[in-house]
């Protein structure tokens, strides 16, 4: 049976680990010739230039080749061509698919329709798997574990994938706890609450942005996503009210790392870059040898 | 008691079936609902049906009677959502062979709608597929975008 990556869940605490390792022994040798001969297709139904180049760079490295449109205006999608009949012909051609998508649920479609494996790299607001493994990987790189861990997340955790996904593997470890820091209007829905709930997971809720972040080990900043909102008003409201900046970080413990899944606008003030526990721009490398160890365990390459 | 006979006189006229199945306890609201999801407007067999009947419990109810029909339960399972208190008498020789209720299943293939606009199955040809994560009130998880409807927002395709 082909093995997917659609939703963060599909994956066990085994298999976290086992991607893990495989990322470790990736950025120890990130030049492994294991796509040699194989064709990868790069579907980006929706432009994600971060996500695109980082699947491209980690295709590169594996030794493989590449197929695929870079936006959708370049696609037979816009000659009215269904999912599906795009996914089946790319299928009979690649040897992976590796696809973006604006609408939710398009991966779980498309693995349904594909013969070859289908790695999700965004599907609308609901899945982005591989950003959730990196995540999890500069977790681990920077506490040396991924039990027992105070967690931060802030901003938008209503409409924010990232959260939501890291929300749900991270309570597969030992112990962590949660800290929820949004405006009333974006916070945490009640279904991953409940999950939490569910295990036995503490969790606090804050709406405001202080020394609170002092016991943090992990300080997760989102970004307040203009498109998220139908009302400008409700937008402008709370765009700016979460700004992390270095005097912030003085009064933390000296482990904790700043993450985000980036692009940024404001919600990291530029000064916190020269600080020791922004972590963001290493995040976004981690996410290269993340990528071929997701490739190789879907593939079984190594 | 003379009331009841005639009562019971009326109803017998209509329901005067050999074999096949009585469905009662649907909501009159929900009736043609029913008659789509089973198919009973495509079918050849002989079929009655009356609406706005009193019902203590439903306040209108409606009531389908379907010659040689018996209903698997997957197929009468499907309208659990919009006739959970559904009861189905089973008709052989006129007589009623058999009682069966219908069971909201743990899975709902084709029959309701998304509630999500963004959800591939809104935007593509594709059997929608839930998972019942919630029976009363209903919940069903959707096994494409992976969103919750409510039951309050069920729409039946």
């Amino acid at each position: 049976m082909k093995k997917d990556l659609i939703s963060i869940t599909d994956f066990s605490k085994e298999e976290y680990l086992r991607i893990m390792e495989l990322a470790a022994d990736f950025e120890a040798n990130p030049n492994q010739e294991l796509l040699k001969g194989k064709v990868v297709a790069s579907l980006f139904f929706e432009p994600s230039t971060r996500t695109r180049l980082s699947f491209e760079t980690a295709i590169n490295r594996l030794g493989g080749r590449i197929v695929g449109f870079a936006d959708p205006d370049s696609s037979s999608a816009t000659k009215g061509e269904t999912l599906h009949d795009t996914i089946k012909m790319v299928s009979n051609y690649a040897d992976l698919i590796v696809m973006r998508h604006p609408l939710e649920g398009a991966a779980r479609y498309a693995a349904e329709v594909s013969s070859v494996p289908i790695i999700n790299a965004g599907d609308g607001a609901n899945q982005h798997p591989t950003q959730t493994l990196l995540d999890m990987y500069s977790i681990l790189k920077t506490q040396g574990t991924l039990d027992n861990l105070n967690l931060f997340m802030v901003g938008d955790l209503k409409f924010g994938r990232t959260v939501h996904s890291l929300l749900q593997a991270m309570s597969e470890f030992e112990n962590p706890i949660f800290n929820f820091i949004a405006p009333e209007s974006l916070q945490m829905p009640r279904g991953y609450k409940h999950h939490l709930e569910e295990r036995g997971i503490r969790y606090f809720e804050h709406e405001e942005f202080t020394d609170i972040i002092s016991e943090a080990d992990i300080i997760y900043m989102t970004r307040v996503q203009k498109e998220r909102f139908s009302d400008p008003i409700e937008y402008e409201k709370v765009k700016d009210v979460y700004i992390l900046n270095k005097a912030m970080l003085e009064n933390t413990k000296p482990n904790v790392r700043v993450l985000h899944p980036l692009p940024r606008v404001n919600e990291i003030a530029t000064d916190v870059d020269s600080s020791e526990k922004a972590y963001y721009f290493e995040q976004a490398l981690n996410g290269v040898f993340t990528r071929e160890a997701i490739i190789s365990h879907v593939m079984n390459l190594k | 008691m003379e009331k009841n006979d005639a009562k019971k006189k009326l109803k017998l006229k209509v329901s005067a079936i050999k074999d096949g199945t009585v469905i009662d306890h649907i909501p009159a609201k929900s009736l043609f609902e029913v008659i789509s999801i089973l198919g009973l407007d495509t079918i050849k067999n002989q079929i009655t049906f009356g609406t706005n009947l009193e019902s203590s419990k439903l306040g209108a109810k409606a009531i389908i009677k379907v010659s040689d029909k018996f209903f698997e339960n997957d197929e009468i399972n499907k309208i659990a959502l919009i006739a959970p208190h559904a009861k189905l008498n089973i008709i052989r020789d006129y007589e009623v062979a058999e009682k069966k209720i219908v069971e909201i299943p743990e899975k709902i293939t084709g029959i309701v709608k998304c509630f999500n606009p963004k959800c591939i199955t809104n935007n593509e040809k594709i059997t929608t597929s839930f998972k019942v994560i919630n029976t009363s009130p209903v919940a069903l998880k959707c096994k494409y975008c992976e969103k919750i409807t409510a039951e309050n927002q069920i729409k039946m395709l």
